[in-house]
């Protein structure tokens, strides 16, 4: 399995946007014949030997310095881990099995599990959210995948009226321990209708929890959390993010690792400003801030992990120590996750403000096509600069100037 | 197995002229009624109330299929009978009361009663056990009823009330009940079919990976004709035919969706056809007569038992009241509301019933009293019942507010020693 093997296109390069296309993570050297031959009858010494090897080298990596995993692997890793210890939990979505996850995330499970907890459905996501909603309510618990979270929107019906609502329609009586995982927000060059960003518009929903993981340690423990979780949970990746690498602890690698829902993590202590991110703009943050490090700003660096619940507490705090906020999303400015987070610190920390909040987002516009375009559609490195310095009253260009 | 891939044919009820000259007094044999031309509003429409047609009876229905059937074997014995009949007299009398409470203002909001639908109710749900899964759409309390929640549990939910089966936040169109499996009371019409499709898919997992060998529950979907258009339908049908689940849809095709008419909606107005289209029987059947739908249902309740996959059910119905409560009613005709009025479902079997010896007039006098008594009860009940308290709006969002991994003392629910006894065996 790959994930041992630290090869070229796994190591992030500053400020680059890595295009990953099907597939091309799974020229992992050791795993080449199983894929080439495909049938799930032939089950030979050899293939058990390889299935097993992934879970193997991590044990056998535990004791020593830090393990690289990519985030692919953790939420692989995560899946097979679920699925082993609770029958009750299955996997459903378009190409989950026979090929494998359309994202590769699902690899393997088909032939561990079979077909009856890897179910591969034709193209009919309202159908099969809700046969996932109906199989919650009598206590399975399902982990749907969307393709990406843009066709979730053929199936939204069932995500926020069959799941969300229901404990409270029901007055706790039916609870809803489903899982609804995939891509979310841009990728690269895919067009408007494959680059949306879901965070806003599932945030805003009571009765649903929202994670968004970054790193390897996050998918993994957020992931487990989820499945475990009672109520239903809109688990929004990023497609770019599938083949980065991070170090990986040991204990994040235990079978019984989940992190709490709701918490955000402190990536980067700082005091001079605060920067609030979550999914692939925690990195780009991070990279903001080793920048702006330079030029005598001390940003501390926040992964959100949870829009829903989101961790007032830790963001408040940060601002009461920095008293500036920049907060950074891919989505649509209006009505999005930073208009949300600069109400709660206008509403707790008003009086600890001593800049106005900066909202980095991504222009309004649908997604265009040409590269250049596209790039500008999104917050960049230098974005997430400028708008620090604003905040610190360093820089001169003033707000409206930036798109 | 008498459900064939066919239809099967029911000859309709023929009826002899009611009172009114202007209606046509001779209706020919055929399966659809003709109301094209029904969207002319006409003359004041009598509403016609069950309990002038108890009394009363200015119409007459002589039901052939009721005169044909007690010529063979009964088809049902007298507890079986009376069972039923009690189910919809419960179901009629609830939501007559229903309509009477809201016109009072103790009711609000959105009211869909069920009046004249009940054979497809009782029909069913009487065949189920309590494992057994109901969906339903936002036409729900006799649904809910027939499966066994108490009749106070679904009037104080209509209040609002705390003691309702939802403690009041659910309401007219949500009714859940996790101890007799009503999975809901859907406001969108065709979200409750996926949601039955589910629970059937859950029956097989528990049978086939978990491997609760005698794990043969059923589920039932409740929902109409114009949720027969819906796309989540047809990708249902698919995939309980595709993955052979134990599940029964149910058409009540009571011919029109609020004010469109189902032959306005609809490029093949039979229903029933869809089935075989997609690999599952598809059976017609007249859904005012309660005996017929019995049968039907045994049929195909008993195929999804034993795992022989998915059965579409189209029964003929109609509905006498409006939509809604707020519904004027005016598109329809009132010649096709009386003929199926004429058509009582509860009638047609009090008739049976009482012509093949099988109960009483005073029987059955006596099991109307009783309804009524317990109706009056659970508007009662219902009325002193308390409004939820303040705390209570915020209660219910999540089973578990806190989230997975924080623990009630506040710890790391990871952290804490015995936590890791669940190690996944890999």
């Amino acid at each position: 399995m790959s994930h041992c093997i630290a090869s070229p296109l796994q190591t992030p390069v500053a400020g680059d946007r890595k295009i990953v296309t099907f597939g091309s993570n799974m020229l992992g050297i050791v795993r080449q014949s199983v894929n080439g031959a495909r049938s799930l009858s032939s089950q030979g010494f050899g293939d058990y030997m390889m299935r097993l090897r992934p879970v193997a080298s991590a044990m056998r990596r535990y004791s020593s310095a830090t393990k690289e995993m990519t985030v692919r692997d953790a939420l692989n890793s995560a899946l097979d881990e679920e699925m082993a210890a609770d029958p009750n939990v299955f996997v459903m979505g378009e190409e989950v099995g026979e090929y494998q996850g359309a994202y590769k995330i699902t690899k393997g499970l088909l032939d561990k599990y079979g077909p009856e907890r890897v179910l591969d459905t034709p193209i009919t996501e309202a159908g099969f959210a809700g046969i996932g909603v109906g199989a919650a309510y009598h206590g399975l618990r399902p982990v749907i995948e969307f393709m990406t979270f843009n066709f979730s929107m053929q199936a939204i019906d069932h995500v926020i009226n069959s799941a969300a609502k229901s404990n409270y329609m029901s007055a706790g009586q039916i609870n809803v321990p489903i899982v609804f995982r995939g891509p979310n927000g841009p990728a690269a060059g895919v067009g408007a209708q494959h680059s949306q960003c879901y965070g806003a518009w599932y945030g805003s929903v009571p009765g649903l929890k929202v994670l968004v993981p970054y790193s390897s340690e996050d998918a993994r423990g957020l992931l487990k959390a989820a499945i475990r979780d009672p109520d239903p949970v809109v688990f929004l990746e990023n497609e770019l993010l599938y083949g980065e690498s991070f170090p990986v602890s040991a204990e994040a690698l235990d079978s019984s690792f989940c992190l709490p829902i709701g918490k955000a993590k402190i990536e980067r202590e700082g005091k001079d400003v605060t920067i609030t991110a979550f999914s692939k703009m925690v990195g780009y943050a991070l990279k903001a801030a080793e920048i702006l490090e330079k030029d005598g700003i001390n940003a501390e660096v926040i992964n959100l992990r949870s829009i829903r619940p989101l961790d007032r507490a830790t963001i408040n705090a940060s601002v009461r120590k920095t008293n500036r906020l920049v907060t950074v999303e891919e989505g649509f400015p209006q009505h999005g996750i930073g208009a949300e987070i600069c109400a709660s610190v206008v509403e707790d920390s008003f009086g600890y403000l001593d800049a106005p909040v900066e909202r980095i987002a991504g222009a309004d516009v649908p997604t265009p096509y040409a590269a250049n375009l596209e790039r500008m559609a999104f917050p960049q490195i230098e974005d997430i600069v400028r708008a620090a310095k604003r905040a610190c009253y360093r820089s001169a260009v003033p707000l409206a100037a930036t798109a | 197995m008498s459900i064939s891939s066919g239809p099967k044919i029911i000859r309709p009820i023929t009826l002899q002229p009611c009172n009114r000259s202007s209606d046509n007094p001779i209706l020919s044999d055929h399966r659809i009624t003709t109301f094209i031309g029904s969207t002319r509003t006409l003359r004041l429409t009598q509403s016609i109330s069950s309990s002038q047609r108890r009394s009363a009876s200015t119409i007459v229905a002589v039901s052939d299929v009721a005169k044909r059937k007690s010529n063979k074997n009964l088809l049902l014995t007298k507890e079986e009978g009376l069972e039923v009949y009690e189910d919809m007299i419960l179901g009629r009398a609830f939501e007559d009361m229903c309509a009477q409470m809201y016109y009072r203002g103790k009711m609000f909001g959105f009211v869909h009663l069920y009046n004249g639908q009940e054979a497809v109710s009782s029909g069913f749900i009487k065949l189920l056990k309590k494992e057994d899964s109901v969906v339903s759409t936002y036409r729900d309390h006799v649904h809910a009823l027939s499966k066994g929640v108490p009749a106070r549990a679904v009037m104080s939910e209509l209040f609002g009330k705390t003691t309702g089966c939802c403690r009041g936040q659910g309401g007219s169109m949500h009714m859940f009940s996790a101890e007799h499996n009503v999975l809901g009371g859907f406001a969108f019409i065709g979200e409750g079919i996926p949601v039955a499709t589910g629970a059937a898919f859950t029956s097989k997992y528990k049978r086939e990976v978990l491997k609760e060998a005698d794990c043969d529950h059923v589920t039932l979907a409740f929902f109409g004709d114009g949720t027969a258009n819906n796309g989540q339908f047809f990708e249902c049908l698919n995939m309980a035919a595709l993955w052979k689940l134990p599940i029964v849809f149910v058409v009540e095709n009571n011919l029109w969706a609020i004010g469109m008419s189902h032959l306005r909606a609809t490029s093949d107005p039979a229903i029933w056809k869809k089935g075989p289209a997609f690999g599952m029987p598809g059976v017609h059947v007249d859904g005012m007569d309660v005996l017929k739908v019995r049968e039907v249902a045994k049929d195909a309740i008993g195929r999804a038992r034993r795992g022989e996959g998915p059965t579409l059910v189209e029964c003929e119905t109609y509905r006498f009241r409006g939509h809604s409560l707020a519904d004027p009613d005016e598109l329809r005709d009132p010649n096709e509301k009386a003929r199926y009025a004429a058509r009582d479902p509860i009638t047609a079997l009090k008739k049976y019933l009482i012509e093949s010896k099988l109960a009483s007039e005073a029987e059955l006098k006596a099991i109307e009293k009783k309804v009524d008594e317990v109706v009056e009860d659970a508007v009662e009940f219902a009325d002193e019942s308390p409004v939820p308290s303040r705390s209570q709006l915020l209660e219910n969002v999540f089973a578990d507010p806190r989230g997975f991994g924080i623990g009630p003392d506040g710890r790391y629910r990871c952290e804490d020693p015995k936590f890791t006894q669940g190690t996944a065996q890999v």
